[in-house]
C-alpha cells in the first residue's frame, strides 16, 4: 500500500495504482478520454493532468504514472498530488481548447449528442469561447463496415477503437496512419471489421466519430427508456440494456457485468433489434384448406383443442426452443404432464446432454471468470469465437497475459489467439484421452486445466461417447478436483441450461424431440425453429414471435413475446441464473408465452394452477429452488461426473463441426434482421464490400 | 583558439584517411584493450568526473546517465543505443562524425558498451543519410574483419554493432520514439515513466546517446578526466562541434572549447558575420528548438549550457543559425512553425492541434494579416502547449515562436500596421452582408 495525498486528503491505495485511480479513490474528479480501464494506457489525450507536489514544474499525465512513481517529500511526508490548482486547470482548459478547434462542434446533428465525453467536459472542464479563428481540419469519412458509421472529423485520436480492436477483439485492422494534424483514424482498404465485437467501439469512443450505423438518426438518448435485461443470443447471457420508445426498441447497449462480459457484448446482441419488428406474428393463425389463414384466439384454442381431443398423451409432443425463458417452459411442461405426455425435449440439436449425469455435466463449470485462473486450455468441438464470442474474448484476455498453452480439436478457425492444432475428431481426443502426445504433458502439468466442450462435439450419435471420454480426459489430467472444476460445457442456446435444469427432457419411455416429428400426432413447439421439419407429419402449434422455418409448416400458431416483451428467466452456460426484464408490449395480439399456455391448458380443459406469473415463479421456485437464487450459480455437484465416465460407446471416426454455421443468422430474430443479413452476406463474401 | 592536439576529431572534414589504418595511425584505437580493463566502475567515474553532458540537446550528464543502467543483469539483455537519428534544423555535427571520423564512433560504442553491459549497440541513423550510413557500416564492416568488434574478439569484450537505418521522421530523433521505431513500429515517443533504463529496447534496459557524446568518450578516458575538464567553465567542460549556418563569411563545422564567446566562434572560423557586427539581427544558438536571441545581446555570449540559459535560450546541439539584418525574422520563425506542424506524430493533442494553430497564425503574421491581440493569443498557446505533451517536440515547437515574440514584437506589430495600412490605401471598399 502506498500513502498519498490528494487535494490534501490522505489516503492510501494499492502500489499499483494509477494517480487517476488514486485521485477517483480520493474523491477528485479527473476528466479522462483516452484512458479506459480495460485497455492499455496511451496517455495522448492530455487531460488526465494533475499536478504533483515536488516534481517537474509541469502537470503529470494521472492516467500513465503510477503511485509508485511518486516521491515522497525531503522529510519522508507523503507525496502530494492536486486536481484543482490553477495550474491542473489552466492545463484542462488548454487541452479542452485545442481537441475543440478541429472539432466540427455539429452537436445538433450528431448522434452521441447527450452521451459525449467531449459535450459533458467541455461543460465541465472548458472556457466558454474558443480563439480559433484559422479553418477547422475536414476529414473523410471511412467505411469500416455496416454496424459503425463514421464521422471522422469528430475525432479526438484517442485510439480507444485501435486499441480495443488489437487488445480485446484481437483483429489488426483499425489503426491511425499519418502523423500530426493529418493522423487518421482508418481501417486503410476501407474494408469492414470482421470482428463479431467490433459494435463496442461506438461505445468506447468518447465523440460521434464512431456512432452505431442502424441507430444513425433515429432517436436521442434522453427520449429512450431504459430497461435492464439478459441478451438471449447466445448462452452466455450478457447484461444489456434496452433502450426503448414507446413500445419501439431502439437500441440495445451493454451493461458492466464483471461476472460474464465485463462490459463487452457481441455485434449479434447489439443489432439485433430490427429484428425484433420484422416477421413478427402480431395475431393467431390457423391453416384452413392448407392455407394458414388469420383467427381469432378462440378459433386457434378451438382448432388445438379439437386436434388434442381424443389422442393418447403418448401421441402428444413439445420440444421448446433456444429463447425460450424457463417460466414458460415449465408451464409447457406441466401443461404436458396432465395431457399425459412423457414426449419433450428442449434438444433441437439431439445432444448428448442429459439432466440425469448431474448437473456439473452440461455447466460451463469453471465459469466465464474462471478462464482467467486456468493455465491449460482444451476446445473440443467448438468455435467459442461464434457460438460465444464475448466468452472467446475472455479466453483472449486471458491469452494475452501468457503461459496459456491453447489445444484444439475440431474444426481449424481463426479463433482470436494462437493455439495448437490436435486435430480434427474423436481419434485425437482418444489419444489425448491414453495421454499420447505434447499436449496431454500440458494438460497433466497445468494446475488448473480447462476443457471446453461445445455442442458440435455432443450433439451427434457419438455425443454421449465423446462426453464420456472428455470426462475421462479431464479426471485424467486433474481437472476435476474439490475447488477446480475445469469441464466446461459451452452452450449456444440460451434456453438450453434452463430447459435441462427444468429436467424439460422425455420422461419415462418419451420421445425425443427427433423422434416426435414423426412420432407423435399433435405436436406442441415453443420458439423451436431450429429443426429440419420437412418430413414432420404431426399437426403442429406453433408458439412463437416470428414467421420463420416452423411457423410456415405450423397447422396453429400462437403469437408470442420476445425476450425484450416479457419478463423471463434464463440460465446461461455456467448455469447462472439471471431474469430478463420487459421493456415494451408484444405487437397486436401477440402474449407471453406463459400466459397464452396457461389460456390454453384452460381450453383443454387442464387448467394450470397460476394465474399471474409471480404465481407462476412462486411454484416454480417451490419445484426447483435454485431458479429463486438470481444472478448466482448453484454449485454443481462434479463427483456426479465419475459415473459419467464410465458411459457411452463407441466414438466414430467423423470430425467435429460448429452447429454455428453462420454467426448473424443463428435464431429467428437474427434471421429477420437485415442489419443481421447485411452482415452475414459480407462475411460470406469474406468482408468485400463493393464499391460504391 | 583549441590547439590542434587537443582536437578529438582529427579528421571530421575528411581530409585524412579514414579508414581503420587511417583512425589509428591519428591515436584511435589505441590501448582500448586497457581501458576495458580498467573495469566498468573506472569507466563511469572516469566520464562522470569529465563533466560531459549529453551533446544531443539536453545536456544530460553523460556518466549519470550511464550509471543509471543495472549493476548486474536481471536475465535481460542490456543496450545501447547511439541517437543517429541528427533531423535538428541546423545541425550537421553528427553526420561528419559519421562520414569522416566514424571510427570514434565506434570506438566509444564498445567502451559505452562496456561500460553499462551491453553486448548489443545499436545506431540508428536518420533516413536521409545514405552515404553517413554507407560510411559508417563500411567501417564497422573494417573492425569486423579487423577482429574489434564480434565475439571473440582482440578486445576481449563481445559485442556487436548494428547500424539501422530510419525512415526520415524528426520525431525518431527522441530516444523513446527512436525505441519504437528500431522495434519496427509507429516512431511515436512513450510515456516516461518508465525510463529506457528500466524498459528499454524490446522491455529490456536501453541507454540512448547522442552520436558526439559516444564519440568523444574514447579520448575522454585516454587523456583523463582532468584534460578534458581543462576546457570550458565548471558545468560546461570539454570541447564540442559546433555547426554554425547562415549569414557568416564562411560557414562551417568546428570543433572548439565550450564556453568561448560568440564572438570568438564567429571570428576565428568563420570569418565574421556577413556585412560586419553591426548587420547582425539575431542567432539561435543551438538549433531550430531554441528560441532566438538579439544580435546585440549574442555577441558577448559565452557558448556553453549555462551561459546561453541566462540569455532565455540554450545551448541545444550547438547549431547556431546566424542571421543578419536582411533576414525575414518573422518568416524564418514561421517556416520552423510549418517544420514542427509537419513532423509533429500526433499522438498527443496539445502537439498535434497546437502545432498547426501556431503556424496558420504565424502564416498570417508574416504578411501582417492579424489583429495585435493575437500576439499575446499566439504566446499564450505556445505556453498551453510547452509542457502539457508526452515528449518535448511540443516544448520545441513553442519555444521558437516565444522567442519570437519575446524580442521581436514591435517588428510584428509594425506588419500589423502595415498591413492594416496598405489595406486602407488601396480605398477600402465596404460591403454589405449578404
Amino acid at each position: 500500500m502506498a500513502k498519498l495525498k490528494v487535494d490534501g486528503k490522505e489516503i492510501e491505495v494499492p502500489d499499483h495504482f494509477t494517480l487517476l485511480q488514486a485521485c477517483e479513490e480520493a474523491g477528485a474528479e479527473v476528466p479522462r478520454f483516452c484512458f479506459h480501464e480495460r485497455l492499455s494506457v496511451a496517455g495522448n489525450c492530455r487531460m488526465c493532468l494533475v499536478e504533483v507536489k515536488g516534481g517537474p514544474p509541469k502537470p503529470a499525465a494521472s492516467c500513465a504514472m503510477g503511485v509508485r512513481d511518486l516521491r515522497p517529500g525531503p522529510n519522508g511526508e507523503p507525496p502530494e498530488v492536486f486536481t484543482t490548482t490553477p495550474m491542473v486547470k489552466k492545463a484542462r482548459e488548454g487541452v479542452m481548447e485545442f481537441l475543440l478547434i478541429n472539432h466540427p462542434l455539429d452537436c445538433p446533428i450528431c448522434d452521441q449528442g447527450g452521451e459525449c465525453d467531449l459535450q459533458d467536459q467541455a461543460m465541465a472542464f472548458g472556457i466558454d469561447s474558443s480563439r480559433y479563428q484559422e479553418n477547422k481540419r475536414a476529414v473523410e469519412d471511412k467505411y469500416i463496415g455496416p454496424l459503425v458509421k463514421t464521422i471522422m472529423n469528430r475525432c479526438i485520436h484517442c485510439t480507444r477503437c485501435v486499441r480495443f480492436t488489437t487488445e480485446v477483439a484481437g483483429i489488426s485492422e483499425l489503426g491511425l496512419i499519418g502523423r500530426g494534424e493529418d493522423a487518421e483514424i482508418t481501417t486503410y482498404l476501407e474494408q469492414a471489421m470482421t470482428s463479431e465485437l467490433q459494435g463496442n467501439v461506438v461505445d468506447l469512443c468518447p465523440v460521434g466519430a464512431l456512432t452505431s450505423k442502424p441507430f444513425a438518426f433515429t432517436a436521442r438518448p434522453w427520449e429512450l427508456n431504459k430497461t435492464e435485461s439478459i441478451d438471449v443470443m447466445d448462452a452466455v447471457g450478457s447484461a444489456i440494456r434496452v433502450d426503448t420508445r414507446g413500445r419501439e426498441v431502439m437500441r440495445v447497449l451493454p451493461r458492466v457485468n464483471e461476472e460474464i462480459n465485463e462490459e463487452w457484448i457481441s455485434d449479434k446482441t447489439r443489432y439485433i433489434w430490427d429484428g425484433l419488428k420484422t416477421q413478427r406474428l402480431d395475431r393467431p393463425y390457423v391453416r384452413k384448406d392448407g392455407r394458414l389463414q388469420p383467427a381469432s384466439w378462440a378459433e386457434a384454442f378451438g382448432a388445438i383443442k379439437a386436434a388434442v381431443a381424443g389422442k393418447p398423451g403418448d401421441r402428444i409432443g413439445a420440444i421448446a426452443g433456444d429463447l425460450a425463458s424457463v417460466e414458460e417452459m415449465y408451464a409447457l411442461r406441466e401443461l404436458m404432464s396432465a395431457l399425459g405426455s412423457a414426449n419433450i425435449d428442449c434438444r433441437q440439436d439431439g445432444t448428448a446432454l442429459h439432466p440425469s449425469f448431474g448437473r456439473a455435466s452440461y455447466l460451463f463449470n469453471p465459469t466465464i471468470v474462471g478462464i482467467e485462473q486456468a493455465d491449460a486450455l482444451l476446445i473440443v468441438g467448438a468455435n467459442p469465437r461464434v457460438e460465444a464470442a464475448v466468452l472467446n474474448a475472455r479466453i483472449r484476455k486471458r491469452w494475452r497475459m501468457d503461459g496459456f498453452p491453447i489445444g484444439l480439436i475440431g474444426e481449424q478457425a481463426e479463433l482470436r489467439y494462437g493455439y495448437e492444432y490436435l486435430g480434427a475428431g474423436p481419434d485425437s481426443l482418444a489419444e489425448l484421452v491414453a495421454g499420447n502426445g505434447k499436449f496431454a504433458e500440458t494438460l497433466k502439468n497445468a494446475k488448473n486445466p480447462m476443457i471446453i466442450v461445445g455442442q458440435g462435439a455432443l450433439a451427434r450419435e457419438d455425443g454421449l461417447a465423446v462426453l464420456a471420454n472428455v470426462v475421462k480426459l479431464a479426471e485424467a489430467v486433474g481437472a476435476i478436483g474439490a475447488d477446480w472444476n475445469g469441464l466446461g460445457i459451452l452452450h449456444t442456446a440460451a434456453a438450453r441450461v434452463g430447459g435441462l435444469d427444468l429436467g424439460f427432457v422425455p420422461g419415462e419411455g418419451g420421445k425425443t424431440a427427433a423422434e416426435m416429428l414423426t412420432g407423435t400426432d399433435v405436436l406442441f413447439l415453443l420458439g423451436a425453429d431450429e429443426m429440419d421439419f420437412a418430413n414432420k407429419s404431426a399437426f403442429t402449434v406453433y408458439i412463437g414471435s416470428h414467421g420463420d422455418n416452423a411457423a410456415h409448416l405450423a397447422d396453429v400458431i400462437l403469437p408470442g413475446a420476445t425476450y425484450t416483451e416479457k419478463s423471463g428467466t434464463w440460465v446461461n452456460t455456467e448455469g447462472r441464473v439471471q431474469q430478463g426484464n420487459r421493456a415494451g408490449f408484444a405487437p397486436g395480439e401477440a402474449r407471453e408465452d406463459w400466459a397464452i399456455l396457461r389460456a390454453l391448458s384452460d381450453v383443454l380443459g387442464k387448467k394450470l394452477p397460476f394465474d399471474s406469473l409471480a404465481q407462476l415463479r412462486s411454484r416454480l421456485y417451490a419445484a426447483h429452488p435454485h431458479f429463486a437464487g438470481v444472478d448466482e450459480i448453484a454449485p454443481a455437484d462434479s463427483a456426479e461426473l465419475a459415473a459419467l465416465s464410465k458411459k457411452g460407446g463407441k466414438m466414430t471416426k467423423s470430425g467435429f463441426a460448429s452447429p454455428v454455421k453462420d454467426f448473424y443468422l443463428t435464431n429467428p430474430i437474427a434471421r429477420a434482421s437485415a442489419v443481421m443479413a447485411e452482415c452475414s452476406a459480407l462475411a460470406r463474401n469474406n468482408f468485400k464490400a463493393a464499391a460504391e | 583558439m583549441l590547439r590542434d592536439q587537443d582536437r578529438i576529431f582529427t579528421n571530421i572534414y575528411g581530409l585524412k584517411d579514414k579508414s581503420l589504418k587511417g583512425a589509428m595511425a591519428r591515436g584511435h584505437w589505441d590501448g582500448t584493450k586497457q581501458l576495458l580493463e580498467k573495469g566498468r566502475d573506472w569507466i563511469i567515474n572516469e566520464v562522470k568526473a569529465s563533466g560531459l553532458r549529453g551533446r544531443g540537446g539536453a545536456g544530460f550528464p553523460t556518466g549519470l546517465k550511464w550509471s543509471f543502467m543495472p549493476k548486474e543483469s536481471d536475465g535481460r539483455p542490456h543496450y545501447l543505443v547511439v541517437n543517429a537519428d541528427e533531423s535538428e534544423p541546423g545541425t550537421c555535427k553528427d553526420r561528419d562524425i559519421m562520414r569522416h571520423d566514424p571510427h570514434t564512433l565506434i570506438e566509444g560504442c564498445v567502451i559505452a558498451s562496456f561500460a553499462m553491459g551491453a553486448h548489443h549497440a545499436f545506431i540508428y541513423v536518420r533516413g536521409e543519410f545514405m552515404r553517413e550510413r554507407e560510411a559508417l557500416q563500411a567501417a564497422i564492416d573494417e573492425c569486423y574483419d579487423y577482429g574489434l568488434l564480434g565475439k571473440n574478439n582482440k578486445l576481449g569484450y563481445d559485442i556487436d554493432i548494428v547500424v539501422h537505418h530510419g525512415a526520415g521522421a524528426y520525431i525518431c530523433g527522441e530516444e523513446t520514439a527512436l525505441l519504437e521505431s528500431l522495434e519496427g513500429k509507429k516512431g511515436q515517443p512513450r510515456l516516461k515513466p518508465p525510463f529506457p533504463a528500466n524498459m528499454g529496447l524490446y522491455g529490456c534496459p536501453t541507454t540512448v546517446n547522442n552520436v558526439e557524446s559516444i564519440a568523444v568518450t574514447p579520448t575522454i578516458l585516454r587523456r583523463g578526466a582532468s584534460w578534458y575538464t581543462s576546457f570550458g567553465r565548471p558545468n560546461n567542460h570539454g570541447t564540442k562541434l559546433y555547426s554554425i549556418s547562415g549569414h557568416v563569411n564562411r560557414p562551417c563545422t568546428v570543433e572548439d572549447a565550450m564556453s568561448i564567446t560568440f564572438q570568438e566562434l564567429i571570428e576565428t572560423h568563420c570569418g565574421g558575420i556577413r556585412g560586419g557586427w553591426d548587420n547582425l539581427l539575431a542567432v539561435i544558438p543551438g538549433g531550430s528548438s531554441v528560441p532566438c536571441v538579439p544580435g546585440a545581446q549574442m555577441k558577448d555570449a559565452i557558448m556553453d549550457y549555462d551561459g546561453l540559459r541566462e540569455l532565455g535560450s540554450g545551448l541545444g546541439t550547438a547549431a547556431v543559425i546566424v542571421m543578419d539584418k536582411s533576414t525575414d525574422i518573422v518568416k524564418a520563425i514561421w517556416r520552423l512553425a510549418a517544420f514542427y506542424k509537419h513532423e509533429s506524430c500526433g499522438q498527443c493533442t496539445p502537439c498535434r492541434e497546437g502545432t498547426g494553430w501556431m503556424m496558420r497564425v504565424m502564416e498570417r503574421m508574416v504578411k501582417g494579416n492579424a489583429q495585435k491581440r493575437e500576439i499575446d493569443m499566439l504566446f499564450d498557446v505556445s505556453k498551453q502547449i510547452e509542457g502539457h505533451t508526452i515528449c518535448a517536440l511540443g516544448d520545441a515547437a513553442a519555444w521558437p515562436i516565444q522567442g519570437l515574440i519575446r524580442h521581436f514584437r514591435p517588428e510584428m506589430e509594425k506588419r500589423i500596421d502595415q498591413y492594416t495600412h496598405k489595406a486602407m490605401a488601396h480605398g477600402a471598399v465596404l460591403e454589405a452582408a449578404e
